[in-house]
């Protein structure tokens, strides 16, 4: 009983009764479903910071547990939103061609239904013709598949480059923010076939369902949410738990000792770093149309820089942490940037959040890597009384053998 | 164009005759009321056939007089005494009076009433030949400045007409400039406006490999194709080329188009036509024996049309025509708009001279434009090369400092007005605000991470944010401006295809400077020696008697106050926003990353060859930088495979590992 997966992950049951409270109580307070306390807006909101967190507990397996600081996970959300926003935008613009071209004296064939797609969508960036990318488009499912193949042979070849040529450390991390460049400033052009700066709009509104308000609409995008986040959850805990948990702690403890055992770090880590990209595509392809709109700027370098920051402050190398951190830092930031707080008056200059709250935010920051570097996961730790043992400066013996350097130093 | 070879012609019989030469014999013995009283009665004429003879007199005859006289003809302020039939030019006095001049000694002849006169309106032909007459007194007007500003006038607006007093005018001209500035003219006019092919093959051949952009603007129109049917051309039409059919100059449709045109097959009727046929012609819900709800497929809208077509009421239409089948059997030519074979050849020929020294010309432009790329990503990255080249610092907040420097740069030229004051005063005061916020953030934040880097990337990440956001708050989010001082305005100027701006300039040397001080400090002072120390051995130098906090406060300190002085430089061409550092961030770890960390000549190799790189693709796809910015940024990304540790790697123990 005592190796059983439930034991070693305490902190999953948990979690999932407080998600599935939590998605239950929304849904009771929602416009559609219940009291009406909560609005459909702000529903939207909850449904998106679930998906946030979804993308930093990927972001929390690939560098707390395995110690790749990645830059470039962010990137894998927003090609997960354009993947699925390719289908959304296909679907919805054929059916408003449809539409209007019945009312045409003769029915339209296939060939000017699609060139009238194609006009209709790509009429901003000046051209008609639909570029190769949207190939799989028309279909649902391939284009399903395309959120998970997509992002994870990127991070495949990618990661088969960046590890199989040791980069590691800050290298790594320069590098993953060079990758999260190159896609951005590659969507920014208008001939990369995704309407350049445009981006793809009219995410929200699913083909087909024009009679679903968007009331109803936001919950069951919540629940959607909250099933990936769960699933991904206990995918994470499954991982993080067993031998092949160990040996990724072990990547990110000493590379060099673990590789010397015989076990192969260029595999585990090529396999994490794969895994999370995939996890976080499906956790863009739920967040984008909710958001309704995606563009290259979603998916500028700064944008993987505050999942790292999000992890950090959550806590890393615990799962719950990454959660916790995504959740609070995009809750109070949609607080404060949304106008919601109150302004401090000084007497000489009066504090505006939507102006200040930035610069809040990189100080916590600051402190938080400072001096709580487990985050407000740390606080579990308080409770739970597990300490990190103060050797005082003690030389590393054998009995310390299994302690990090930093932990010895303190 | 029949006025402009009149004009030509008229005025190159002026100059035919003996008169070419003004003499000043002749200008003793006449007036030039003498000369127009001489030719007066076609004067009064006034008819563009005739009036030949008279201008020529009168720009022949030699007299200091005759400018004027065309000039007021021209404008039409010469008037006629109708009792005497003397000419005059007048300046009103009032409605009814004017005030008559002799045009000899320009004195005032006295007031008359407008009864009296008779005002000379030259037609629009007439005023042009007196144009093209006055050409030469401007082409040999005693001020050398007239002189040129008249063939600049023609040289951006240049006629027919103009050539032959240009010619003319050559021999007298005494500026060595002016004259060889007048030959060139001379050519270009004779490129495009003689009659002579043998005079405008020489002329063409003179410009082999001439650079100058007015060359290439004559040459062109020279060469002006246009796409033909063989056989609608005479048989002496100047053929360039064959043209494939279906090909980027001549689409199928076009070809097609020109054919039916041409009357050489009959027209089919389009996809369009054809759908626009069939709903002209539903009956009854149906067209052709086809319902018009099965009409959602081409196979049945082509069996309706047919049907249609049997019934007579629709235009003909072959449904096996293929538009490739028939342009296949039709040559298609580029022809020449310029008659003359001999003039098109020697123009290609010399156009091809010349595009081969503009390209030449344009591979140095480019190495120079990488150079100053280049120079731009070494400044950004020098002081990144000392924060995590020399100490492994990663600090993402170095592109704030470039920011802060340059936001400083803007608030000393508020305060100080002389921009090149400014400018020495802005280097250093950058340089101390800098080194001031790098100390700070060493001793408040960096020096307690040194055994943790991934934290500190963070940890100066979020440094990085606020200080944007501060910046935002205090200065806005508009770009605001850093001028340069006047004698920085500009561009070096070798060719109409090679220049360089003096800001690019200054920038290169700046970056020069900057190698130096840094290779100075890093080898030839105690500080440099000692962060060479702590950097390889922190504890080893800290028992030889270094302060190991000391040093990396100010190597750090320097690192930070270089990125200012950088952002002082990078204001001084790009806009100053609270964005800027973000744009270079990236880029200036790259610059480092690829060139070898720890060493300042794998910096600049990595900066050159950064540089290089994106001008390089930005070559290959102009008009596309994000493009090469993607690309360059994949080939650097590829390039770190095979070197994982930049161009030039540390070796042994100063590597570190």
């Amino acid at each position: 009983m005592n190796n059983s997966f439930f034991m070693k992950n305490p902190s999953l049951l948990v979690f999932l009764g407080l998600l599935a409270l939590f998605t239950l109580g929304v849904t009771l307070m929602s416009e559609a479903y219940g009291s009406g306390l909560v609005s459909t807006s702000f529903v939207k909101t909850l449904g998106k910071t679930l998906c946030l967190a979804l993308v930093a507990i990927a972001m929390d397996l690939v560098w707390g547990y395995t110690g790749i600081l990645s830059l470039g996970h962010f990137a894998f959300f927003g090609v997960g939103g354009y993947m699925i926003g390719m289908w959304l935008m296909y679907a919805r613009t054929e059916i408003i061609v449809v539409n209007s071209l019945a009312s045409s004296p003769i029915p339209a064939t296939a060939s000017e239904i699609s060139d009238a797609i194609g006009s209709q969508i790509f009429g901003v960036v000046g051209s008609s013709d639909f570029p190769a990318i949207w190939m799989f488009a028309d279909s649902l499912i391939l284009q399903l598949m395309m959120v998970v193949l997509v992002p994870g042979l990127v991070a495949l070849v990618f990661g088969w480059l960046a590890f199989r040529s040791r980069v590691t450390g800050v290298y790594l991390s320069i590098l993953t923010q060079a990758m999260t460049l190159a896609l951005s400033l590659y969507l920014f052009q208008n001939d990369s076939g995704l309407r350049g700066n445009n981006g793809l709009s009219g995410l929200q509104n699913l083909p087909g369902a024009d009679d679903i308000p968007q009331s109803v609409m936001s919950i069951w995008f919540l629940w959607a949410s909250a099933l990936a986040l769960a699933l991904t959850y206990i995918a994470t805990s499954f991982v993080v738990s067993g031998k092949f948990g160990s040996v990724i702690r072990g990547i990110r403890d000493d590379e060099a000792r673990v590789r010397f055992l015989g076990y192969s770090v260029e595999g585990y880590k090529l396999f994490v770093f794969v895994l999370t990209a995939i996890m976080a595509a499906i956790g863009g392809a739920l967040y984008y149309p909710q958001a309704g709109i995606i563009n290259p700027a979603e998916i500028a370098p700064i944008a993987s820089i505050y999942l790292a920051v999000w992890v950090a402050i959550g806590g890393r190398g615990r799962i719950y942490g990454a959660v916790i951190g995504a959740v609070v830092v995009s809750l109070v930031s949609t607080w404060f940037t949304g106008g919601q707080a109150p302004n401090i008056n000084l007497g000489f200059y009066e504090v505006k959040w939507v102006d200040w709250w930035q610069v809040l935010l990189g100080l916590s920051f600051v402190l938080v890597t400072l001096f709580a570097p487990k985050g407000i996961g740390g606080l579990v730790d308080v409770f739970t009384g597990r300490f990190s043992p103060n050797r005082k400066g003690a030389p590393l013996g054998p009995d310390a053998g299994s302690l990090r350097e930093e932990e010895a130093e303190k | 164009m029949i006025r402009f070879l009149t004009a030509t012609f008229i005025v190159l019989a002026a100059f035919a005759s003996p008169a070419l030469a003004p003499s000043p014999a002749q200008a003793q013995d006449q007036t030039i009321q003498e000369v127009l009283q001489t030719h007066r009665e076609v004067i009064e004429k006034s008819s563009r056939k005739t009036i030949g003879p008279a201008i020529d007199a009168i720009a022949a005859s030699g007299l200091p007089s005759a400018q004027n006289v065309l000039q007021k003809w021209q404008s039409r302020d010469m008037w006629q005494r109708k009792d005497d039939r003397l000419f005059f030019y007048a300046e009103e006095v009032d409605s009814k009076t004017y005030t008559l001049y002799d045009f000899d000694s320009d004195a005032a002849v006295g007031d008359f009433a407008k009864s009296d006169l008779k005002q000379l309106k030259p037609n629009s032909g007439i005023r042009a030949v007196i144009g093209a007459a006055l050409v030469q007194f401007q082409l040999s007007d005693p001020d050398p400045a007239r002189r040129s500003e008249a063939i600049l006038a023609i040289q951006r607006d240049g006629e027919a007409s103009h050539l032959a007093p240009l010619r003319a005018s050559i021999a007298g001209e005494t500026d060595p400039d002016i004259k060889a500035l007048k030959e060139v003219t001379e050519r270009l006019l004779t490129i495009s406006y003689d009659t002579d092919d043998a005079a405008r093959v020489a002329a063409i051949q003179g410009f082999n490999g001439a650079l100058s952009l007015d060359v290439r603007a004559v040459l062109n129109p020279v060469l002006t194709t246009t796409i033909a049917l063989k056989d609608s051309l005479p048989d002496d039409a100047n053929i360039k080329d064959r043209v494939i059919a279906g090909s980027e100059a001549l689409p199928f449709e076009d070809a097609l188009a020109r054919m039916v045109s041409a009357g050489m097959i009959p027209a089919q009727p389009t996809i369009s036509e054809r759908k626009d046929a069939l709903v002209a012609n539903i009956q009854d819900g149906m067209v052709g024996g086809v319902g018009v709800a099965d009409l959602a497929d081409q196979d049945a809208r082509d069996r309706a049309y047919m049907v249609l077509v049997s019934e007579g009421v629709v235009p003909e239409w072959d449904a096996g025509y293929s538009i490739e089948d028939a342009v296949k059997s039709t040559e298609f030519v580029e022809v020449y708009a310029e008659p003359s074979k001999a003039v098109t050849d020697a123009a290609e020929a010399t156009l091809k001279t010349i595009d081969r020294a503009v390209g030449l010309n344009q591979t140095l432009d480019l190495a120079l434009d990488g150079l100053s790329l280049a120079s731009i990503y070494f400044l950004a990255a020098i002081g990144l090369a000392i924060t995590f080249g020399v100490m492994g610092v990663i600090n993402m907040a170095h592109g704030e400092f470039i920011m802060m420097g340059a936001y400083t740069g803007y608030v000393v030229q508020q305060i100080i007005p002389d921009y090149t004051v400014s400018i020495l005063v802005a280097i250093p005061a950058a340089f101390m605000v800098t080194f001031a916020a790098g100390v700070a953030m060493e001793r408040l934040i960096i020096r307690w991470l040194y055994n943790r880097p991934l934290e500190t990337l963070l940890a100066s990440f979020g440094v990085a944010i606020a200080l944007q956001q501060i910046a935002k708050n205090i200065f806005g989010t508009q770009a605001r401006p850093l001028t340069s001082p006047a004698w920085l305005d500009g561009a070096l100027v070798f060719n109409d295809v090679l220049a360089i701006s003096y800001i690019r300039i200054a920038i290169f040397v700046l970056a020069g400077i900057f190698l130096g001080v840094f290779l100075f400090i890093m080898k030839k002072t105690r500080l440099g020696l000692e962060t060479r120390a702590v950097t390889q051995n922190p504890k080893m130098a800290a028992s030889m008697g270094i302060n190991p906090d000391r040093v990396n406060m100010l190597t750090f300190g320097l690192g930070s106050g270089i990125a200012g002085i950088a952002g002082v430089a990078i204001g001084l061409y790009a806009k100053v926003t609270s964005e800027m550092g973000a744009d270079y961030i990236v880029q200036s770890f790259m610059t480092v990353v690829v060139g070898g960390v720890g060493n300042i000549w794998g910096t600049l190799l990595g900066a050159l060859g950064i540089g290089f790189l994106q001008k390089g693709i930005e070559w290959l796809n102009p008009s596309n930088t994000l493009a090469a910015q993607t690309y360059m940024i994949v080939f650097i990304i590829i390039f770190i495979q095979f070197r994982p540790k930049g161009i030039i790697a540390l070796k042994g123990r100063a590597a570190g590992d």
